[in-house]
């Protein structure tokens, strides 16, 4: 009760509490996917996790918003246990994961539909499709329209169930550079815009530094958050400048250290 | 009309028709890209009737030379008709379809050209026609009683049109009735294995070794278990729709990727959604693949089923005809049963094209 409170006091949202996660892989081996992770995320705040692929970041993802459960340790959102998916942690996923068979007006409306909202909210469709510049394709279906597309309506689609918090996982991985870019300027004004808490996992350290408050580095095997990095960089943040690129260095030099195991003395 | 616009103009009507012409490749691909003028579209429409013409010149011009009888029927008001009249009546009628699809296409080139590739189609088979004409019934050269003139075919609905057309409707009754339970079952089985592990584990082994068993081999056991012939012809017809509409269904069930689930539930969808909204809709297309396999066993399964035991129907009609060397209606029934079959399945890909048209330009074909 007072830990809760305290919470509020700290305008803390989401707090993880010393979380483990272990895979069996294929190979029957368990893999410690996160060990002992805890971490708090602040309202309104833009936070990335960084780390090499296998580090655990799509898992602790994963565990905020439900979808898995941890062996041990607690997530809690606003002083609720997280157990089970809910529509205010919005969701989005790596490419590909609208539906195919419904169009882009559709595909933003499932949410209100799942929901069984959807009469009263119809209206907020039409603003969604407005808000991430696709008027005039409200009828095409996914295959017809790009990468880039497909993601902002990714967005839209978790964005249209107001979410108290963002998940985004990888959404800008598959996608060229100029559309990477210029969706990362739309989250950054959406992120003011709806003053959204997000959290972002990725392997772009300059997508991590030119969007996030914090950056979480993430090492592997077992998964564990290695450090934590505030960024302190004025928005809008420019790739080009110095201090931009001794923080990008940095952040290298980091995951570059924290990605080297212990080298085994002979090889067979 | 100048040379060089006279000999593209003849050029167009052999490309028209496939004759090996002297184009080189690119110019001959340039024809197929054009548009189709109104001359050249004109005569078109000429060529794809001409066939049929031919053949009714052939029937009122060919002296009949071997001994057939050609019967006469009395029509409304008095008049009569005779095997051959009613012969170029279908004709002129299929001239006048052709005619009237023609104009159809008049106003839109993508039809034209459509129209275009099947006038050497059309033609040949007026030809034929008037050949089968020739043989089968003015010279008698085929061997009777298995192979009548066209004209003889055609004797059938003047003789009993009442009585084919009883026997049409007793097959799509059953068609209708045995089809759509089968389908209505086989989609919600299939939803149920697709679905839950136990009855995967249960019903599907059980749906595998039935599955393959052809249905009318149930006939004998159908025939005794059910009160009417009817009843044990639909229950033939369910289960042999029944297989391959739910073992399609229960697989494109259990095929939706996980995320997709992942993401309606991330987005505040329970159960009811996930099966009716993601689940299903993920399955339809091979539902639908389930559902034609299901058609052609069930064309089958019906004329099978209508010779073996039925008071009526289309397979009922053959056998009867069959006892008694009546070939023509034989070949009656075929045609009724052609064009039936043909419009069934037509319905059915209307049906199939409207609810999956989110899949035109991703899938091939």
């Amino acid at each position: 009760m007072s830990e809760q409170r305290l919470s509020v006091v700290n305008n803390v949202i989401l707090r993880i509490d010393s979380v483990n996660r272990t895979y069996i892989d294929d190979a029957d081996n368990s893999v410690e996917a996160l060990q002992e992770v805890s971490l708090s995320v602040k309202r309104g705040e833009f936070l990335s996790v960084i780390g090499s692929s296998g580090c655990g970041k799509t898992t602790l993802l994963r565990l905020i918003a439900g979808l898995d459960t941890p062996e041990s340790g607690e997530l809690m959102l606003d002083g609720e246990k997280i157990t089970q998916p809910a529509p205010q942690r919005g969701y989005v996923f790596q490419q590909g994961s609208l539906f195919p068979w419904l169009t882009v007006e559709q595909n933003i409306a499932v949410g209100l539909k799942a929901r069984g909202i959807y009469k009263e909210n119809k209206g907020q469709v039409a603003e969604y499709i407005k808000l991430i510049g696709l008027n005039g394709f409200e009828k095409s279906y996914p295959h017809q329209i790009s990468g880039g597309m497909a993601q902002r309506v990714a967005i839209a689609r978790a964005l249209i169930n107001n979410p108290t918090i963002l998940l985004l996982d990888e959404p800008m991985g598959a996608l060229d550079s100029f559309t990477r870019a210029d969706i990362q300027y739309k989250l950054l004004e959406l992120w003011r815009k709806k003053n959204i808490t997000m959290i972002l996992v990725t392997h772009d350290v300059d997508e991590a530094i030119y969007l996030s408050d914090r950056i979480v580095i993430m090492t592997a095997r077992p998964g564990k958050i290695k450090e934590i990095i505030e960024v302190k960089l004025k928005h809008p943040r420019d790739r080009g400048k110095s201090d931009f690129l001794a923080l990008r260095r940095d952040i290298l030099e980091k995951l570059h250290l924290a990605s080297t195991s212990p080298q085994p003395e002979y090889m067979i | 009309m100048n040379t060089s616009s006279a000999t593209s103009f003849w050029r167009s009507i052999a490309v028209a028709l496939r004759l090996p012409i002297s184009t080189n490749k690119s110019e001959r691909r340039q024809t197929a890209g054009q548009s189709i003028g109104n001359k050249k579209f004109i005569l078109l429409s000429v060529l794809t009737v001409a066939g049929f013409t031919a053949a009714i010149l052939v029937n009122l011009l060919f002296p009949q030379f071997a001994s057939v009888k050609i019967s006469h029927y009395p029509l409304l008001g008095g008049m009569e008709l005779d095997i051959n009249g009613a012969y170029r009546i279908v004709l002129i009628a299929l001239i006048l379809l052709y005619l009237g699809i023609a104009s159809f296409s008049w106003l839109d080139p993508e039809r034209r050209k459509k129209f275009q590739k099947r006038m050497p189609f059309r033609f040949v088979i007026g030809l034929v026609l008037a050949l089968w004409d020739v043989f089968g019934t003015k010279l008698l050269l085929l061997p009777q009683p298995f192979f009548p003139g066209p004209a003889r075919i055609i004797e059938s609905f003047l003789m009993e049109s009442g009585y084919i057309w009883q026997n049409t409707l007793y097959s799509l009754r059953l068609f209708l009735v045995g089809f759509i339970l089968g389908v209505a079952l086989g989609v919600g089985t299939g939803i149920l294995i697709g679905w839950f592990h136990s009855i995967y584990y249960w019903v599907y082994p059980v749906l595998k070794i039935t599955g393959v068993i052809p249905a009318v081999a149930w006939m004998p056991f159908a025939l005794t278990l059910f009160p009417t012939p009817f009843a044990a012809a639909t229950f033939l017809i369910i289960i042999c729709a029944w297989f391959p509409v739910a073992s399609l269904t229960a697989s494109g069930i259990a095929g939706t990727p996980k995320v997709h689930f992942e993401v309606a539930r991330t987005l505040g969808a329970k159960t009811p959604y996930l099966v009716f909204r993601v689940a299903i809709p993920h399955a339809l297309p091979n539902i639908f693949t389930g559902i034609s396999t299901a058609n052609a066993f069930t064309f089958t399964t019906l004329v099978m089923a209508e010779m073996m035991g039925q008071p009526g129907g289309l397979g009922y009609y053959i056998n009867a005809s069959k006892v008694w060397s009546a070939y023509y209606k034989v070949f009656a029934a075929i045609l009724v049963m052609a064009v039936l079959f043909s419009l069934i399945m037509y319905a059915i890909g209307l049906i199939q094209g409207r609810l999956l048209r989110w899949q035109k330009g991703l899938v091939k074909a």
